[in-house]
């Protein structure tokens, strides 16, 4: 059993938790993703790692409310228990000193796993600079964590109502007008964003990476759920990513995929609000 | 009495019935059943059934056993060197194995000797007869067994048996393996046969450490250095699904096998929303491949609402890979066999998900490197299946993550284990493999055989290893 150590709600419906891991926090890298089980009924769900304190023994998770799955999580409380917990899954980010500036941009939830990738770029001896986007100033995540590991941070929301106005890709936009000299972007979030970041970065030949999180269900490459073609290639994120040449990744096919259960989660939505479980 | 050259049939639940439940297909001989067909059994001199078992049961001896009634010197017997029975007697090929070389079988029917073991078996587990409880000593050498497949359980209940101390490292949150997450539930029940047969291995001290990735938790350099095991035993089977690669096996609606059962078996998707992991399927289904497990796959798609449910092979009937009971009973059950019939392309609706199969009319040809005869396309023979779901049940490779992640670790061309056949020994020190990770995808005894291989190997790797140290 994995302790819940901590949580706290960052915006509506996103929360972070720190669980008792230490074997897990032992071996994390920055890049790579855990699958949890909240209870024996419970699916596997596959998070990428936002934190993790070998010394401590902790992992933090972000996650966002979503279907009924992480309702049940969100319904936790610090002295819960979680009953799987594994990890670290995943090829590691490939963390090195660059010629030039180390970009990270996270959409959303997807700021929590761009965070140790930034710190290690920022260790490994890297001018790194991240963009952060939200939809609106109040669900606008780990502003402050971001800040202490990196040179530089950019924020976006869609409605102007703080930094920029308008999306990631014109902070990206921006930082190319202004002469930076990019290194490389690591783009993490809904996969439209990391898909319109790929196209951001095409014409001026900048790496970029995405880290994908497609359906999975036992992340070790047995179930081939989580496919996904990379140039010409079919790819498990699992065992070959999470991490991907995002100028490569056929992001449409990946959106269709991922749309799969959508109606299912609703009638598990009914089915959980039903007997009164996931509600405060 | 005449002998009968027939063998006692096994009872079953009827098809229109089971085509619509979880619940076990084969019901299992009763205890007279059990006795009259054991009555069958020649007692032969030299008896041939045995060099068809790969873990040498000794059979002639526990039919005898059953003979007398004895049930509990039957399991003993055959506990000997088989050390999932219940299992066994469920999924093992008999027909090519320990029956193909009964001398009853010349002349009509061969013993019945799958029914007998499980019926020894799930007698000892109804009976709650575990094994006799074995402690390692507390300065036992230790073995840690990746995967808690056939061959790993197999493996490290021979090294516990031999005194060792032995750690299982699986990486599913479950133990068994193909077992639990492959073999659907109406073929292999789960709580009642795998599960209990694992908690009999663990009453002999077995420890199953699961929620634990081998390789990315600790890699097998870390297991045998600071983690202080003697020696690896790597039974990590053929997870990785195989895909055609003609377009449209991204869309909606195409699962490999793998995902598909693992849903259903090891997720208890079959009870979803009250289990929350969902698994779709559609009005129509096809299943592509001829093997075991795409006859599991179809049935498992009709139990769980699909109408009509196709099987698309490329070669005909006499070369199906599946066991021919487990082809009987999808037939009986209704699955449409569509034999000789090669798909070229899945089609999808404009919300990406599949609305049909374009498909090639096979002839056979010529016989290839495999013996069989080899498919060639009829050309000017497409058409279309219209369905709304495809499972993909080609065949599974290597699963990758202790290759990638074990310096030194020598592979075939195909990216298994470089192993030898009767030790499993490696081309490192200290650790050995087995199952279908050396193989490619084979059967659960034949994995089990290599488990079993693996543990003497081991043991006389050890002894060797502690004679040099003291």
């Amino acid at each position: 059993m994995y302790e819940i150590l901590k949580k706290e709600e960052l915006s509506p419906h996103v929360y972070a938790m720190e669980i008792a891991a230490p074997r897990v926090a032992k071996k994390a890298e920055p890049g790579q993703f855990i699958i949890l089980r909240v209870n024996e009924e419970g699916e596997r769900i596959p998070l990428t790692i936002a934190d993790f304190n070998r010394e401590t023994g902790r992992i933090l998770i972000v996650f966002q409310v979503i279907g009924a799955s992480t309702m049940e999580l969100a319904a936790l409380e610090v002295g819960d228990s979680l009953l799987d917990f594994v990890g670290p899954l995943g090829h590691p980010s490939e963390i090195r000193k660059l010629d030039g500036t180390m970009v990270v941009v996270g959409g959303g939830i997807g700021v929590a796993p761009t965070y140790p990738i930034a710190r290690a770029m920022h260790e490994a001896g890297n001018k790194v600079i991240a963009i952060m986007g939200a939809k609106t100033k109040d669900i606008l995540i780990m502003e402050e964590d971001m800040k202490a590991v990196t040179d530089e941070v950019l924020v976006t929301t869609d409605d102007g109502s703080y930094g920029i106005k308008g999306f990631v890709t014109n902070a990206v936009e921006e930082l190319v007008r202004r002469g930076e000299k990019i290194a490389q972007v690591t783009a993490i979030g809904p996969v439209i964003m990391m898909k319109s970041v790929a196209e951001a970065t095409r014409p001026y030949g900048i790496p970029t990476v995405v880290s994908l999180n497609p359906i999975m269900v036992d992340g070790t490459g047995m179930c081939g759920g989580c496919r996904v073609t990379v140039g010409d290639e079919t790819k498990f994120a699992c065992v070959d990513g999470p991490e991907f040449d995002g100028h490569a990744v056929d992001f449409p096919g990946l959106m269709s995929r991922q749309r799969m259960y959508r109606d299912l989660e609703a009638v598990e939505k009914e089915h959980v609000c039903r007997i009164g479980l996931g509600r405060k | 009495m005449a002998l009968s050259l027939k063998k006692h049939p096994m009872p079953v639940q009827a098809p229109e019935v089971r085509a619509h439940n979880f619940e076990e297909v084969a019901l299992g001989y009763d205890e007279e059943t059990a006795v009259a067909e054991a009555e069958r059994c020649l007692h032969c001199k030299v008896p041939q059934c045995r060099k068809g078992c790969p873990v040498s049961v000794d059979i002639p001896a526990f039919i005898a056993k059953i003979k007398e009634r004895d049930y509990g010197g039957a399991i003993e017997k055959i506990k000997e060197t088989n050390s999932l029975p219940a299992v066994c007697g469920r999924v093992c090929p008999q027909e090519n194995q320990c029956e193909k070389y009964c001398i009853l079988g010349k002349k009509g029917e061969p013993v019945g000797i799958g029914r007998l073991e499980r019926f020894a078996a799930d007698r000892a587990l109804a009976k709650e007869m575990p094994d006799a409880p074995f402690a390692a000593a507390p300065d036992a050498q230790r073995v840690a067994v990746i995967g808690s497949g056939p061959s790993g359980l197999s493996c490290a209940g021979d090294l516990a048996k031999r005194g060792y101390k032995v750690t299982i490292f699986e990486a599913l949150h479950k133990a068994g393996g193909v077992l639990s997450y492959g073999i659907p539930e109406f073929r292999l029940p789960k709580d009642k046969v795998v599960q209990k047969e694992i908690e009999n291995l663990e009453k002999l001290g077995v420890t199953i450490e699961t929620d634990a990735v081998a390789g990315r938790l600790y890699t097998v350099d870390e297991l045998l250095g600071e983690e202080g095991f003697d020696a690896v035993f790597i039974g990590t089977g053929a997870g990785l699904p195989r895909f055609q690669n003609i377009p449209g096996e991204s869309l909606s609606g195409v699962y490999s096998a793998n995902e598909f059962l693992t849903r259903c078996n090891l997720m208890k998707a079959y009870r979803f929303p009250d289990y929350a992991t969902p698994l779709k399927v559609g009005k129509t289904a096809a299943i592509i491949g001829g093997g075991n497990v795409a006859m599991d796959a179809a049935r498992t798609a009709l139990r769980l609402g699909a109408e009509h449910v196709y099987i698309v092979y490329r070669r005909s009937e006499a070369e199906l890979p599946a066991r021919a009971e487990e082809v009987e009973h999808a037939k009986e059950e209704g699955i449409d066999f569509r034999l000789l019939t090669n798909p070229v392309a899945i089609e999808g609706d404009e919300n990406g998900w599949v609305k049909a199969m374009r498909c090639i009319r096979m002839e056979l040809g010529e016989p290839d490197a495999s013996g069989r005869r080899r498919p060639i396309p009829v050309e000017g023979s497409e058409f279309s299946l219209a369905v709304d779901t495809v499972i993909v049940a080609i065949g599974t490779g290597p699963n990758p993550i202790i290759a990638q992640t074990t310096p030194g670790l020598a592979l075939t061309k195909r990216g298994n284990i470089a192993a030898d056949e009767e030790t499993g020994a490696t081309s490192k020190p200290g650790v050995f493999a087995g199952g279908d990770i050396v193989t490619g995808a084979a059967t659960v005894i034949l994995a089990m055989g290599a488990g079993r291989k693996a543990a003497a190997a081991i043991d006389a790797y050890l002894k060797e290893k502690k004679a040099e140290r003291d």
